[in-house]
């Protein structure tokens, strides 16, 4: 299924040992392709945010090379070359409104006012928060700081997507809200994604392919594609084919926790 | 945070000032009961006679003793915060000076004042740096920490969207940092005060720049204890007077949107 697609990132024997000695990341190498939906999911401690801050350009690796579309540097500047990132707290400016906290790329790209508040107005429209745009943080519930987290994202247009584990703080309904607006923007637009997160039901619900990882140190063990098709709802939650990829992934999940010998 | 509930605006004003009206009058009620002298220990009411009697030179003194204070106090906040500035822009120099900013603040200052007084022609601008040295490291401290303590997640998205290092100061440190620069002012503000008195005590300043120091010194060798009571409670209404002024201040400047200021975190 992706080996058609252009390649957007490729990781060659990416490792990252920090400073500590601690090997966050053994040698491992993936290929994201364009329009993929690919979501890095294991326990914690194996790696997954390490991986997608290399993704993103936010650390370098201690071995092994990264290509962000054929680059050996993440772009930039570049208006289809763009990467977003969503945190796992919403991570927002306490002292800014909703709205200066998702003009806050383009304010720090020096685009225009007038251009980038009607951005910003579209932006809080698609995640449904047209009438917090005065609000601060503080005033807005755990999923509405998430929503501006996203739409603070979108503004800038991103080609590729990072998201870790963004929902995990979330109650489920708010969750699922979520995740289905993901996908729908996933599917509206020419993105490409990369989603951490350690839930199996999740990572099964949204990806096209799904990076089984293991502890200590932090690799990937399994490549699993998820075929089910778009647009998936409570119908593909209830369905066999669901319950059976989870049971799959939750063993080689078992596996990849169970203590490393030698 | 606290699990327990605000009390009334009222009675917060009404409480402290019940207090002192009982502390008040139990003092009036002692001197009284066992008729103590005033040169041991005057009654409310004779201090508050002195205090009027001797508006004049208490008022002018006040006026030179907080004068100094507040200049120490406005160079302090220019000066610590220009350092504590420098000291975020890199941690070679954070290494380099920091030892050196708490060793003024280790030094009492009675120690540093007579050197100070020596060097420093005008008395006037001698008082002024005293007090600053006792008013600045807090300033320097709390900015510098402040400057420091950005949330991680929101430094990475500086990173990420190849923020200059000048737009990661003004919209990210600064205004993370103004929270602690505005502990750091509370702070200060009565330190300010205190070093315009410990230096002017050092210093003996009298005649037509006398200040508050100076009347509860001369008060105190002539035994007019009435007066000595009237110029202490003025330096300490004048110190409670900077504080309000200053956290005032800082709640205009943060309330809108600092979580700090909304409850009620430790200052």
């Amino acid at each position: 299924m992706n080996t058609a697609r252009v390649p957007i990132v490729v990781a060659r024997d990416v490792a990252k040992t920090y400073a500590s000695g601690t090997e966050a990341l053994a040698p491992v190498s993936l290929t994201i392709g364009q329009g993929e939906f690919v979501t890095l999911l294991g326990p914690s401690g194996c790696g997954k945010t390490t991986l997608l801050h290399l993704i993103a350009g936010l650390d370098a690796p201690t071995r092994g090379s990264l290509r962000w579309w054929g680059e050996g540097a993440p772009p930039h500047g570049d208006d289809r070359q763009r990467i977003g990132y969503v945190f796992q707290a919403p991570t927002l400016l306490p002292w800014a409104r909703v709205r200066a906290n998702v003009r806050l790329p383009l304010d720090l790209a020096h685009v225009a006012r007038d251009k980038a508040d009607a951005a910003v107005d579209s932006a809080l429209a698609k995640v449904g928060l047209g009438a917090f745009a005065r609000a601060f943080p503080r005033e807005l519930s755990g999923g509405m700081r998430m929503r501006v987290s996203i739409a603070r994202a979108r503004v800038m247009r991103p080609s590729l997507l990072l998201l870790d584990e963004p929902f995990g703080a979330l109650d489920e309904f708010s969750r699922h809200h979520l995740d289905d607006e993901l996908t729908a923007w996933w599917r509206a637009e020419p993105l490409t994604v990369a989603f951490v997160t350690h839930s199996i039901a999740e990572a099964v619900y949204l990806s096209t392919r799904i990076l089984v990882m293991a502890a200590r140190p932090g690799r990937i063990i399994a490549d699993v594609p998820i075929a089910a098709p778009f647009p998936r709802g409570n119908a593909f939650r209830a369905s066999l084919a669901f319950a059976q990829q989870c049971v799959a992934l939750s063993e080689l999940v078992a596996q990849a926790s169970q203590p490393v010998d030698g | 945070m606290a699990e327990r509930a605000p009390l009334p605006r009222t009675v917060r004003i009404i409480a402290p000032l019940v207090v002192a009206l009982a502390m008040l009058a139990l003092w009036q009620g002692v001197v009284t009961w066992w008729a103590l002298p005033p040169w041991l220990v005057p009654s409310p009411r004779a201090v508050l006679d002195t205090a009027i009697a001797d508006r004049a030179l208490l008022w002018s003194s006040l006026m030179v003793t907080v004068t100094i204070a507040l200049a120490a106090f406005a160079l302090a906040i220019v000066v610590g915060t220009t350092i504590a500035l420098a000291f975020a822009q890199s941690r070679w120099i954070e290494a380099s000076f920091f030892p050196y900013a708490i060793l003024l603040q280790v030094t009492p200052i009675v120690a540093i004042a007579p050197l100070i007084i020596i060097w420093v022609r005008d008395t006037r601008v001698a008082l002024v740096l005293c007090a600053t040295v006792v008013a600045l490291f807090p300033v320097i401290a709390n900015t510098t920490l402040g400057l420091r303590s950005v949330d991680p997640g929101l430094r990475d998205l500086f990173r990420l969207q190849r923020a200059t290092r000048w737009q990661v100061l003004w919209r990210l440190k600064v205004p993370s940092a103004l929270p602690y620069f505005f502990g750091g002012l509370r702070i200060a503000s009565g330190l300010a005060l205190i070093g315009a008195v410990v230096a002017e005590f050092v210093a003996g300043t009298g005649g037509q720049g006398a200040g508050l120091a100076y009347q509860i010194l001369m008060a105190g060798i002539q035994l007019n204890v009435p007066r000595l009571f009237a110029a202490l409670l003025l330096i300490a209404a004048a110190g409670v007077a900077l504080f309000v002024v200053v956290d005032a201040v800082s709640r205009i400047a943060l309330a809108q949107w600092h979580e700090s200021e909304l409850d009620e975190a430790p200052r």
